[in-house]
């Protein structure tokens, strides 16, 4: 092995290279992913923040609490997002298993909960940390689960209100379904829009959904019988016929068919290899989702095995938050409550502001949904600046640590010491990949 | 005040920006494409209050006459947060399109919108947008997209820019200098980078007069209405942009749609009302036509919303549209009537809606609209009388 294949473990399937790590992990980068997925650690920036039922009970006392003065704990829930929004990204920056934090923002996007729903905006943090981050190395159906029974999800897509329109609460009110969760966990988590389902399907899933709710009071999930449509239910060809535990039955055929495997495997090989991931890849992916019960682990060792993640060029384009922590990975993060909202305000200006999708589809793994003119002047306003504040004593030499130059960039860099220097390494070509 | 970015490329870049192709007179013609994101209830928007079926069909979620939603005509009404369209709807300005739908019959947002903008019969069948393909049959006509990147409906290989307000403090001359070095033999870096350069040359000058606008520490201005304004203005400049999109989400109306469907409303209705003052004279030889990848369900669900459907409203304004109608050949709200006995029938394809703009305001020739523009259309003949003649 190499510094060049240190550079491409460390980009490729880390969160960029800092200054350092290329050294040392040159003795063998693939042994150093391998054993990142071994043994993932929790970043310490994550530690002490509320859990969602936590977060919830509080957002019910300022509501109570606002009836009789409206000031009252006006900003509490905004602060909350920024300070949980600002430990996702320092996360990425400064976590020891960058590995893992790539996973768990490929997870986190595929199971996309926006705060664009202002009600669901405070837990998302939260719905990260109990939903996805345990799971990403585990079995995809615990991680389906985990995140269909969680409050962020049962609130953003709406299942926190359906209610079966033949159950007795159904029957009371006048009330009844509402397809979103079920339509988008067919289409967005599970099969794929091609996956071999119809209407029928998503009317019949969404009343095995109903009942899955939330506690008003406490806070969590709970199952409510009496919301539950009664009767037999008809989803993929088997019939489903019983209480609470028929949802959990409905996302464990889900999450072994076929269709998943494969959706899951090309959404995989899209993030990792290239925006056309080589079609050998994504069999061999799906085939060991399939052969292991959906074992991440497995099927993550194996992206990180296969010749074809590797062959790949880095031309993959950064996101905005790729990007982002990437710079920060080299140059360093602030803390205090300033440098948080410094930190999410970078995220809205680059136009990928964190936990903020604009569709339960999640942002794009693509280049063309990132590169657009005024999307690379912002990126550079955004980098000089960055460099501006950080570039003093940056040296050219130091370029080698974190991108393998071209001619260009070689040429360009040449003798361009301190802020400038830095802002022309930040903006090359190369920096902009991955 | 920092014009640094702005400046780069100096006046006589900006004034090269109308390609000699794109020639008078439709020179002076102008479109501008809303792209209404999550599938806005047309029945909400446009509603068919003289109906008979109209509201046992709709329960909760039906307008009331009453209420203050004016009427149009002896079928149709606006919902009450479009009414400050009806200046325009008097001025014989504005038009609606009703039961109208892409050739899409499934109910996936994103693969409606796939179809809505690349023009193509089937999702993902093309990779590149219908308004990208247009550009090109007009000889490069500059286009723009209002937001940080390009929507599908303008991607592809023919050339298309991106302006957004930016607060940060712009790059200066020396920098954009080594930039242009640094990017070149960058196919996707080099492009991105001179138009955007060269749209903020010229947005530097068509927005100076434009409070809290100018320079480089402009204010972000994400509200809907306040970007219309900034386009329309750019879009007045002679040398400025002719083809347009821009976006506006919030319409994936599940649950409490009654009062959630106000703000998005109200948003498309300022913003139109926004680019026709930017506009000014250049309003009368303009289309602004907003559309959705689809509508929703008739019934209201057990949430007090509505769920992916299929039939929708499109909305037209503008000095160039032959406005003051509905268009549409209305199937009715009686639930035999109904697309799979749930949405909206669609009686009309939006590709209708679009050919007859590009043919008849834009000039684009029927051979080019059946064959390039929309594959595989020449059977959807383009909406007769829809553009002032």
């Amino acid at each position: 092995m190499s510094k060049e294949a240190a550079l491409f473990a460390l980009t490729r399937f880390g969160m960029g290279a800092a200054p350092g790590e290329v050294a040392a992990i040159a003795a063998d980068p693939r042994a150093w992913v391998l054993e990142r997925l071994e043994h993932p650690s929790v970043p310490a920036e994550l530690s002490g923040l509320p859990d969602h039922a936590t977060t919830l009970r509080r957002m019910e006392e300022i509501k109570k609490a606002q009836k009789a003065n409206p000031e009252l704990g006006k900003d509490e829930m905004r602060r909350l997002f920024v300070t949980e929004a600002a430990a996702r990204i320092r996360a990425g920056v400064t976590s020891p298993s960058p590995v893992v934090e790539r996973l768990v923002r490929f997870w986190s996007n595929h199971f996309t909960v926006s705060a664009q729903r202002h009600n669901v905006a405070p837990i998302i943090g939260a719905f990260e940390r109990e939903a996805i981050r345990p799971q990403v190395l585990g079995h995809f159906h615990d991680m389906l689960r985990a995140v269909v029974r969680h409050p962020a999800m049962l609130g953003y897509l709406d299942n926190a209100q359906s209610i079966g329109p033949n159950s007795p609460a159904g029957q009371k009110q006048r009330k009844g379904l509402n397809e979103n969760l079920a339509r988008e966990i067919l289409e967005l988590h599970t099969l794929g829009v091609d996956g071999g389902y119809g209407q029928a399907d998503v009317e019949a899933f969404a009343g095995i959904l109903t009942g899955w709710t939330i506690d008003p009071a406490g806070g969590f999930f709970r199952y409510v019988p009496n919301r539950h449509e009664p009767g037999p239910k008809r989803l993929l060809g088997q019939v489903f016929d019983g209480g609470e535990m028929e949802a959990e039955r409905a996302l464990l055929i889900l999450s072994r068919e076929k269709s998943t495997a494969r959706f899951v495997a090309t959404k995989l090989a899209r993030h990792f290899a290239a925006d056309e991931p080589p079609p050998a890849l994504i069999d061999a992916l799906a085939r060991t989702f399939l052969d292991t019960d959906g074992d991440l682990l497995a099927v993550t060792r194996l992206l990180v095995m296969r010749g074809e993640t590797w062959s790949q060029p880095l031309a993959k384009l950064r996101s905005p938050d790729d990007l982002v922590i990437a710079a920060l990975r080299l140059t360093g993060a602030e803390s205090g409550e300033d440098a948080d909202r410094r930190l999410v305000q970078s995220l809205n200006l680059l136009g990928q502001p964190v936990w903020s999708a604009p569709s339960p589809a999640g942002w794009t793994d693509r280049a063309e949904g990132w590169m657009a003119p005024e999307a690379l002047m912002l990126r550079l306003e955004w980098l000089k600046a960055l460099a501006d504040r950080k570039g003093k004593g940056f040296t050219p030499a130091q370029a080698e640590q974190v991108i393998a130059a071209g001619p260009a960039t070689r040429q360009a860099l040449s003798g361009a010491g301190g802020p400038e220097g830095l802002f022309l390494l930040l903006a090359s070509r190369e920096f902009q990949r991955r | 005040m920092d014009l640094s970015r702005r400046a780069f490329l100096g006046a006589s870049a900006a004034l090269g920006f109308v390609p000699a192709a794109w020639a008078a007179p439709l020179a002076e013609r102008r479109l501008v494409v809303i792209v209404l994101r999550g599938g806005m209830d047309g029945l909400h928007a446009v509603p068919p209050l003289g109906d008979p079926a109209y509201e046992a069909a709709r329960g909760g979620l039906a307008l009331k006459a009453e209420g203050g939603a004016p009427r149009l005509d002896s079928t149709f009404a606006l919902h009450p947060a479009l009414s400050p369209l009806l200046p325009l709807w008097q001025a014989r300005e504005l038009a609606l399109v009703h039961a109208v739908a892409s050739p899409y019959r499934e109910r996936s947002h994103f693969d409606g919108q796939d179809v809505l903008e690349s023009g193509a019969t089937r999702p993902h069948a093309l990779k590149d947008g219908w308004l990208n393909r247009a550009v090109a049959a007009l000889g490069n006509a500059p286009a723009l997209a209002v937001s940080q990147s390009l929507p599908l409906l303008l991607r592809g290989p023919a050339k298309a820019s991106s302006w957004a307000p930016s607060p940060l403090p712009g790059l200066p001359p020396a920098r954009l200098a080594a930039l242009r070095a640094l990017f070149a033999g960058d196919p996707l870096l080099s492009m991105a980078f001179e138009e955007g350069v060269q749209m903020d040359t010229l947005a530097t000058e068509a927005l100076a007069a434009e409070p809290g606008m100018a320079g480089g520490a402009r204010k972000v201005a994400n509200a809907f209405p306040a970007l219309a304004g900034a386009a329309g203005s750019l879009m007045a400049a002679p040398a400025g942009p002719r083809l347009a999109v821009m976006e506006l989400g919030g319409w994936d109306t599940h649950s409490g749609q009654l009062g959630r469907m106000n703000q998005p409303l109200g948003q498309l209705a300022e913003g139109i009302n926004a680019l026709a003052r930017a506009l000014g004279p250049a309003w009368k030889t303009t289309i602004v036509v907003a559309a959705s990848e689809f509508g929703r369900t008739v019934a209201e669900n057990g949430t007090g919303g509505s769920d992916h459907g299929t039939g929708g409203a499109m909305i037209l304004a503008g000095g160039a549209v032959a406005g003051g109608k509905v268009f549409t050949d209305w199937p009715g709200l009686d639930k035999a009537r109904l697309y799979q006995s749930r949405d909206l029938l669609p009686t009309l394809d939006s590709r209708a809606v679009f050919k007859a703009i590009l043919r008849d305001h834009l000039g684009v020739t029927p051979k080019v609209l059946d064959g390039a523009v929309f594959p595989d259309s020449a059977a959807v003949r383009p909406v007769e009388g829809l553009v002032r003649a």
